[in-house]
C-alpha cells in the first residue's frame, strides 16, 4: 500500500517530541531577553525614536520569510528527487508559516513607512518582490488545497517551488540593484555591519527568537501534518476494509 | 525532429481552424485596451505617458486567458498521452506546443499592437519601439505560463488557479519590459539595459518553462 509508505516517518515523530519542549523553552527563553533588549535597553534613535524598535521584528521577519521559501526548495529537491515522503511534509508544512513571517514583515513594514517615510506603502523594488514571495506563499497554498491525493499535491508544489525560487535572490539584490527607497543591506555586508551596536545586539537576539520560534512551529506543523496524514490513511484503511467486506 | 516540426504545425493548424480561438486574445487585447480610457479617463497626455504599460498589462492579460488551452484541449481528447508516450523527449514536446501557441496568440498580439499604440497617442517611434519590446517579451510570458498550463492540467479543475500561479512568475518580465518601453516615451530613461535583461528573462524562461512542465506533466499525469 502506497498510503502506509507515504505515513511511516516514525524516527522523526519520536525526535519531534523529544525536541520539542526545549525548543518551545528556548524560544520562550529567547523571546523574553530579545523583548526586554529591544524595549528597555536598546536607545532611541536620535532620528527615528522609539520606532526604531520596530526593526526588531521587520528584520527578523523579513529574514524568516525568505528562509521559509529556502528550506521549501530543499524539501522540493528532497520531493523530486529521491521521493521521500518526509520532504513532502517538510514542503507543505513551511508554506504557511513562511507566508506568516512574511506577513509579519509587511505589516510591520507598513507601520515603519508611514511616520519614517510619510507612507504606508510605496512601490520600491525591495517592498515590491516581497509583496510578490508573499503571493507565490498564498498560490502555493492554493496549489496543495487544489489537490487531493497529497503525493501528486507534491510533485506539483515542488516544481513551482523551484521556479518561484528564482525570486529568493531577486529579493535579496533588489536593494543594490535598484537603488530605491528602502535602505540596503546594513546588518550583513562587506565592511561590517552599519549598525550601531546598541542596535545590532537586541536585533540579533530578536533574530535568534524568531529563528526558535520558527522551528518549533515547523516542527509541530510537520508533526501535525505526519499524524493527519495516519489518521487519512487509517480512514481510508477502515473504508477499503468496509467495502472488502 | 520531424515530429517535432509536425506537431507544431498540427497546433497551429488547430488554432486557426474553428474552434482554435487564435484571434480571441486579440479580440481581448483590443478590449482591455479600450477599457482603461474609461477607468483614467481620456486625458490623451496621461493615456501617451502611460500606454506601453497599457499594451504590456494587455498583452499579459490575453495570454493568460488563452494559457488555457495550452495543453487542456489534448489532454481532454488523450493526445497528451500519446505525446507522453512518444519518442520526442517530452521537454522538446511541450517546446514545440508553447512555440506553436506564441505564434497564434503571441505573434498577433505583437503584430496588433502598433494598432492598439494610436489608440493610446503613443508616437510613431515610440510604438515601434514598444512592439519591439512585446515581440522579444511575450515569448517568456508564453513560456513562463506553460508551466501553469502544465500544472493546470495535472490538477485536474486548476483552471481557476492558473492565472494565480503565473502571474507572480511574470513579474520580472513585466518590470522590464515596461521599463524599456518607457524609454521610448521619456528620453531620460535608458533603453539597452533594460531591453537585454528582457532577453536574458525570454531565454532563461524558454529553457525553464519546458522543463519544469514536463516535470509537472511526467509527475502529475501517473
Amino acid at each position: 500500500m502506497e498510503w502506509i509508505a507515504l505515513a511511516n516517518p516514525s524516527r522523526f515523530l519520536a525526535l519531534a517530541e523529544r525536541l520539542l519542549p526545549w525548543l518551545a523553552a528556548a524560544t520562550a527563553l529567547a523571546f523574553a531577553a530579545g523583548l526586554y533588549a529591544a524595549f528597555f535597553v536598546a536607545p532611541e534613535d536620535y532620528q527615528q525614536g522609539a520606532t526604531v524598535r520596530i526593526i526588531f521584528i521587520h528584520v527578523p521577519g523579513a529574514w524568516l520569510g525568505m528562509l521559509g521559501w529556502a528550506i521549501m526548495s530543499v524539501a522540493a529537491l528532497g520531493t523530486l528527487v529521491w521521493r521521500h515522503p518526509l520532504a513532502d511534509v517538510a514542503l507543505k508544512t513551511a508554506a504557511p508559516i513562511g507566508a506568516a513571517f512574511t506577513f509579519v514583515c509587511l505589516v510591520t513594514g507598513a507601520l515603519w513607512g508611514r511616520p519614517m517615510w510619510g507612507t504606508y506603502w510605496v512601490w520600491d523594488a525591495r517592498l515590491t518582490s516581497v509583496l510578490v514571495l508573499f503571493l507565490m506563499y498564498l498560490g502555493l497554498i492554493a496549489l496543495w488545497r487544489a489537490i487531493e491525493d497529497p503525493a501528486r499535491a507534491a510533485r506539483a508544489a515542488a516544481v513551482l517551488t523551484l521556479v518561484g525560487a528564482v525570486n529568493l535572490p531577486i529579493i535579496k539584490f533588489s536593494v543594490d540593484w535598484w537603488s530605491t527607497l528602502h535602505q540596503p543591506a546594513s546588518v550583513f555586508r562587506v565592511g561590517g555591519s552599519t549598525i550601531h551596536p546598541a542596535i545590532l545586539a537586541p536585533l540579533l537576539v530578536m533574530a535568534l527568537a524568531f529563528t526558535l520560534l520558527f522551528a518549533t512551529l515547523y516542527v509541530s506543523a510537520m508533526r501535525n501534518e505526519i499524524l493527519r496524514r495516519r489518521v487519512r490513511t487509517l480512514r481510508l484503511l477502515q473504508v477499503h476494509a468496509a467495502q472488502g467486506a | 525532429m520531424t515530429a517535432l516540426a509536425a506537431l507544431l504545425l498540427r497546433d497551429m493548424r488547430l488554432a486557426v481552424r474553428v474552434g482554435g480561438g487564435a484571434l480571441m486574445g486579440v479580440l481581448f487585447f483590443l478590449l482591455v485596451v479600450t477599457m482603461v480610457p474609461f477607468g483614467v479617463g481620456p486625458d490623451l497626455k496621461l493615456l501617451a505617458r502611460i500606454g506601453p504599460a497599457i499594451l504590456w498589462i494587455g498583452a499579459l492579460l490575453a495570454t493568460l486567458l488563452g494559457l488555457d488551452r495550452l495543453l487542456a484541449a489534448d489532454h481532454d481528447d488523450g493526445s497528451l498521452d500519446l505525446i507522453l508516450m512518444g519518442h520526442a523527449p517530452l521537454e522538446l514536446a511541450v517546446a514545440a506546443k508553447a512555440l506553436a501557441h506564441w505564434l497564434t496568440t503571441g505573434l498577433p498580439l505583437v503584430i496588433a499592437a502598433p494598432l492598439f499604440g494610436i489608440f493610446l497617442n503613443i508616437d510613431g517611434s515610440a510604438i515601434g519601439i514598444v512592439a519591439l519590446t512585446l515581440l522579444v517579451g511575450t515569448p517568456a510570458l508564453t513560456f513562463i505560463g506553460l508551466i501553469g498550463a502544465a500544472l493546470a492540467v495535472a490538477l485536474e479543475r486548476g483552471g481557476l488557479l492558473l492565472p494565480v500561479l503565473v502571474l507572480p512568475l511574470t513579474v520580472p518580465v513585466l518590470i522590464f519590459g515596461i521599463a524599456a518601453g518607457d524609454a521610448a516615451i521619456l528620453n531620460a530613461a535608458p533603453f539597452g539595459a533594460p531591453f537585454l535583461i528582457l532577453i536574458a528573462l525570454t531565454l532563461t524562461s524558454v529553457v525553464i518553462g519546458p522543463v519544469a512542465a514536463a516535470a509537472v506533466l511526467r509527475h502529475g499525469l501517473d
